[in-house]
């Protein structure tokens, strides 16, 4: 065994944890870190213009991959900045590990030079956190850390690391094995709630499966698809579910909720069993919940007891992995090796009717001449890139209609911000997955408010030579709240509208960025390819309509099928 | 409903307050707390007492267990289970009512356990219905102090074997 100093125990950590990419910025009370991670050479570390930034880019390169992303930032600002970035992934049980500097355990409680109690700060928004104490604890917290933020539900988790304990020395022995007596996720399902479950499946007329992000944290991909077609289901997903099942099935009916398709929220009322995997009941996915899917049993999968009965009461629930879950349905079905035409005629009534609804009300807009359509942009943008982009986005209108015109067929291909609906999440989001992936194309489409809110990632994209591409749907609004104010507050447009935004092509080629712009919908079409074939980091800029709503719209607190259409 | 749970926590700085704010946090409340260490050096036993109807009840328990630090939660009102709670109140005690808080004192087994010429300070322990039955009586006298520990419990064995 070794005496190590802390710093040089992170840097040994991070290698030992397979990790070989942060993404911070520096301070005096982590400059100790730095110096480690500048000695070691073995860490790639990309140095981003705002903490906010690093810690949505280790959450967007935690997305794109499943795994660990990590970020180092230094002590007071340098800890706030991140908190977003900490409640963003919270939100979305995303696991990143985030270290912060902290003054000199001595003076801890002293109001010192950039002191602040981040740990006291982000314990409701950290799946844990530390603050380090004593640098003969470290190996156990590092170790720790990274089991906690990866293993069960994902999150994030914070360790405070004071500058003595950076500095100071002791053995370091790093635990090949967690001894955590009071944390022990349930991974493995009940096989008698499966059963319980299939007997269920067996008789419904009109089953539902009501995927989440739960799906794609578990990599169930395949096992939903397998399930969903060997029981001939129709699949509808959360927008944190989309990618979990191919959108362009035959079987999949797209997003349900507040702005989900109207087959979705048709099927979910009058279905009469739900299989949710990995879904969490959102109220944007329930809408009033006295009006819920009132004829419905409901079968929840999750590996958070927490979410099983939250919002809504469940027949069956089954605690664990999700991919486990279905597993084990799925060899239930195959074992009893019915037909699968009986499957089929079992739904058949059932699947004309989704049919029906599908076809009565498809997602759609009306076409204007002469001005974009922002859901044209993104169909173009869908069929340029045949789909097979890594895209992630901001927040609001842009956000939505990305869910519902962009078709999703692969997991981990859409970065989205939805539990905690982070403006400015989006961008840093891309320049974390194009470092996971330097040769995919990762687009950010973005609103014009949005893409202000971390813009200054320009630089570090341009540093890092990321050919992350924008897409700005420019409204000149905040334009999702500019829409509830249309619907809901008599067309009073207060402190939406922006009179003023920056030129976002010259903006470009200020960061050194190549820009383009369409204000008509014949450009539509020239801008992206040129865009999408242009080297480098690039900004795609698109004057779309001003007042363009996001429909189907399910107004708050009315129920899923009292959907406003377009 | 009223709830009584059990908390087995890690003794690790901040574990109390991940719990005290988990409460507020998600809005649960809490009407009596009490932490003291256990034999285990290395675990800290907590009482605390909850309303709420049984959805709300099972989200409190369910949250408490997500919690990394901690290790252990019982309903204790689930099933047959001891409670107590200690006072002390300082009660005004002139000549013409210090008789009556002794004899007070005596009907519910209280020891006063110290003595002024205006006051007598009285400890009651027992069920939180037994300590609420004194103060009533007592505050008409007049209470000028009260220092409560909250509720401890612990489930009761098996009568059978
Ligand atoms: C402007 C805006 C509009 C929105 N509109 C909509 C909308 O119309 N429709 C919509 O659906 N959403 C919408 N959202 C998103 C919404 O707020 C929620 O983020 C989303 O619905 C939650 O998705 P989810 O239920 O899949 O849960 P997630 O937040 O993805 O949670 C995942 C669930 O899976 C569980 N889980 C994790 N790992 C596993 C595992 N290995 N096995 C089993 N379970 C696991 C977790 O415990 C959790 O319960 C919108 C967001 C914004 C910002
Ligand atoms: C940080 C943050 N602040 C405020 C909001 C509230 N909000 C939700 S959507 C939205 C409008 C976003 O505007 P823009 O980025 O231009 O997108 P658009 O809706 O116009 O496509 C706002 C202000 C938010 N989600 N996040
Ligand atoms: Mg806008």
């Amino acid at each position: 065994m070794a005496r190590m100093t802390g710093k040089d125990m992170v840097i040994e950590a991070l290698k030992r944890e397979g990790i070989d990419l942060v993404f911070g910025f520096p301070g005096g009370a982590i400059i100790d870190v730095y110096d480690a991670l500048e000695k070691d050479g073995n860490v790639k570390h990309v140095l981003v213009r705002h903490e906010q930034g690093a810690a949505h880019a280790a959450d967007g390169y935690a997305r794109a991959t499943g795994k660990v992303g990590v970020c180092l930032v230094t002590s007071g600002p340098g800890a706030t900045n991140t908190v977003t970035g900490i409640a963003t992934a919270s939100m979305d049980s995303v696991p990143i590990v985030v270290f912060t500097g902290q003054v000199p355990t001595s003076l801890i409680g002293n109001d010192a030079f950039q002191e602040v109690d981040i740990v006291g700060i982000t314990r409701p928004c950290t799946k844990h956190n530390y603050l380090v104490r004593d640098v003969k604890d470290l190996p156990r917290i590092l170790k720790e850390a990274f089991y906690i933020a990866r293993s069960g539900r994902p999150g994030p988790v914070l360790v405070d690391l004071p500058k003595d304990v950076q500095n100071g020395k002791a053995e370091f022995e790093y635990p090949d094995e967690i001894g955590l007596r009071s944390y022990n996720p349930v991974t493995k399902p009940n096989a008698k709630q499966i059963e319980r479950a299939f007997s269920l499946i067996r008789q419904a007329k009109r089953p539902i499966i009501y995927a989440g992000g739960g799906i794609i944290i578990s990599g169930a991909h395949k096992e939903l698809r397998a399930f969903a077609e060997a029981v001939n289901a129709p699949v509808t997903m959360t927008l944190m579910g989309l990618g979990g099942f191919p959108g362009t099935h035959r079987l999949s009916l797209g997003m349900l909720g507040m702005h989900g398709t109207y087959a979705a929220n048709m099927a979910m009322a009058n279905s009469d069993l739900i299989i949710a995997a990995g879904a969490r009941f959102d109220d944007r996915v329930t809408g009033k919940i006295e009006a819920f899917v009132p004829k419905a049993k409901i079968i929840h999968l999750d590996i958070d007891p927490t979410s099983i009965q939250k919002n809504v009461r469940v027949d069956i629930p089954i605690v664990g992995d999700c991919k486990m879950a279905l597993r084990g349905l799925l060899n239930i079905v195959e074992d009893e090796g019915r037909p699968a035409e009986d499957w089929i005629e079992q739904h058949q009534a059932w699947m004309q009717q989704i049919e029906a609804w599908k076809a009565r009300h498809p997602l759609t807009y009306k076409k204007e001449p002469g001005v974009i359509k922002p859901q044209y942009v993104i169909e173009r943008l869908y069929e340029m890139t045949k789909g097979r982009a890594i895209i992630t986005t901001e927040v609001g209108q842009n956000q939505m209609w990305t869910a519902q015109f962009y078709k999703f067929d692969e997991p981990r291909t859409l970065l989205t911000s939805g539990g905690l609906g982070t403006m400015g999440y989006g961008f840093p989001a891309a320049i974390g997955a194009q470092m996971a992936f330097p040769d995919k194309l990762v687009i950010d489409v973005a609103g014009d408010g949005s893409i202000q809110m971390n813009i200054q990632e320009m630089a570090t994209a341009m540093e890092q030579h990321l050919p992350v591409k924008i897409v700005i749907l420019n409204n000149q609004f905040l334009g999702m709240v500019r829409q509830w104010q249309e619907l809901f507050y008599g067309r009073r447009y207060a402190a939406t509208k922006f009179e003023w935004n920056p030129d976002f092509v010259k903006l470009a080629e200020a960061y050194g960025a190549k820009g383009f712009r369409a204000t008509i919908p014949e450009e539509v079409d020239d801008v992206l390819s040129r865009g999408l074939e242009a080297e480098g980091l690039v900004v795609m800029e698109f004057a779309i309509a001003p007042e363009e709503g996001v429909f189907p719209m399910v107004p708050a607190g009315k129920a899923t099928t009292e959907m406003l259409l377009v | 409903m009223k709830h009584t749970l059990s908390v087995l926590v890690e003794n690790t700085p901040g574990a109390l307050s991940r719990i005290t704010g988990l409460f507020s946090g998600r809005g649960f409340n809490i009407e009596s707390l009490s932490v003291a260490a256990t034999l285990d050096p290395t675990l800290s036993h907590l009482t605390l007492v909850t309303k709420g109807d049984d959805p709300i009840i099972e989200q409190i328990i369910k949250q408490l267990r997500r919690l990394v630090d901690v290790y252990k939660v019982v309903d204790v009102s689930e099933g047959e289970f001891v409670e107590r709670e200690m006072a002390l109140i300082k009660v005004r005690a002139e000549d013409e009512t210090r008789a009556e808080v002794l004899r007070t004192c005596d009907i519910f087994r209280c020891k006063v356990v110290d003595v002024s010429p205006r006051t007598y300070t009285v400890e009651v322990t027992g069920p939180e219905s037994k300590l609420k039955a004194v103060i009533e009586l007592l505050s008409p006298i007049g209470i000028k102090e009260i220092s409560r520990t909250g509720t401890i419990a612990m489930a009761r064995e098996k009568k059978t074997a």
